[in-house]
């Protein structure tokens, strides 16, 4: 029973108490580079689960193999051959995402996420908690991105998801899908997620 | 299990192998995508020559000129088309480096007067929201049915004719220069699209 609930807590962790993006603030290259719309959010944060997922899966399996000197050009090699196998398979067969994302999908290997979980979880941990460490913080990436994007869309382009619901010569708050948007949307954002967890625990 | 010990020898093995297995899957995945990923790009180029050319009967991929330029680092690309061996236009790839933030490649169909008949976007790195709707249909609407030879496809601010995207001016103009080029490409080698049918 403690079991289960260790597990439970394995994968619901990274969604809210943990949450990568708006409480340990990690990878925040992609977070604020792609989230101008939340289609781009959503397509990066799928993306970066199926990384961590692969390589949580691989260095919980390997981790006892390898010497613990080496252990980070080992991770990174794991973690670039996953990423590697993302670009190659989004450009053969998801092009229009592809194009989107462009100079963040070689950009995941450094994503401080993915690392982050190798070297502090998967490392020192098997492999079912490891899978369920992977899904939880990556769905917590995901929601992250996909909010700061949706928020970014909805005042920067007046539109949700390519939906428009704002007339074509409507003003927008451009500012918003323009970089300094990006920070000023993740630090609101931040806020109200730490002060509606804050409250709930 | 135990740890492994951190002997020389070990760290080798286990550098080693990791890379020889990351390199093999490698060479798979690539094995297995680079078939669509060429497929998917043709499609696309397919796809582009039938929304921007005059109806054809001829491939004009087949048909393809490759012309070397001044303006333009690689050779340009011309795909001409014929309708019952007629010539009736060409659609050639206009590029340019002076986009907000570098390359803008556009494919430009023109007829066989010189008219441009639509244009498609084929590669931009812009800014979200802002370059990227020059891919809009306001903006491109300004382009069609017009001849740049007595149509000036420079912004207003310029002294052109095209209405710039809102806060985007640089990428109207280098859109406009990516256009020009491509027309004065057209006009320079018409003659040789003419005699390209295989």
């Amino acid at each position: 029973m403690a079991e289960k609930m260790n597990q439970t807590q394995n994968f619901l962790k990274g969604i809210v108490k943990e949450n990568p993006v708006f409480v340990m603030l990690l990878g925040m290259c992609p977070t604020l580079g792609v989230t101008s719309s939340a289609f781009n959010g959503l397509g990066m944060g799928v993306a970066t689960l199926f990384v961590l997922l692969m390589s949580n899966i691989v260095v919980s399996l390997v981790k006892s193999q390898i010497p613990s000197k080496v252990r980070i050009p080992a991770f990174i090699i794991i973690i670039a051959s996953f990423v590697t196998i993302v670009e190659m398979v989004l450009e053969a067969f998801i092009p229009f995402l592809y194009e989107q994302l462009g100079i963040f999908i070689p950009l995941i290997v450094v994503n401080c996420l993915i690392l982050g979980r190798a070297e502090a979880f998967a490392s020192k941990n098997n492999l079912m908690s490891s899978i369920l460490d992977a899904l939880g913080m990556g769905l917590g990436f995901v929601i992250a991105l996909t909010m700061l994007g949706a928020v970014r869309e909805i005042l920067g382009s007046g539109s949700l998801f390519e939906l428009k619901f704002v007339s074509e010569n409507a003003n927008t708050f451009i500012l918003f899908i323009l970089p300094p948007g990006a920070f000023i949307a993740l630090a609101y954002l931040t806020v109200l997620f730490n002060k509606i967890s804050i409250k709930t625990s | 299990m135990s740890k492994k010990k951190d002997t020389f020898l070990n760290m080798v093995v286990s550098l080693f192998v990791i890379t020889i297995v990351a390199g093999f899957s490698l060479g798979f995945v690539n094995d297995l995508t680079v078939g669509p990923k060429a497929k998917a790009k043709l499609e696309k180029k397919v796809n582009a020559l039938k929304l921007v050319l005059p109806t054809f009967d001829n491939n004009p991929v087949d048909d393809i000129l490759l012309v070397q330029s001044e303006l333009a680092k690689d050779s340009i690309e011309m795909y001409p088309a014929f309708s019952e061996n007629k010539f009736v236009g060409a659609a050639v790839i206009g590029s340019t480096e002076k986009g907000f933030s570098g390359l803008i490649k556009i494919m430009v169909g023109f007829n066989e007067g010189g008219n441009i008949k639509n244009i498609e976007v084929l590669e931009q790195k812009e800014t979200p929201g802002l370059g990227t709707k020059m891919k809009d249909e306001k903006f491109l609407a300004q382009f069609r049915e017009k001849n740049p030879s007595n149509f000036n496809i420079k912004v207003t601010k310029d002294g052109g004719e095209i209405d710039a995207l809102t806060g985007a001016t640089i990428t109207s103009r280098a859109f406009g220069e990516a256009v020009q080029m491509a027309y004065d490409e057209f006009v320079d080698n018409k003659d040789s699209l003419k005699k390209s049918k295989k």
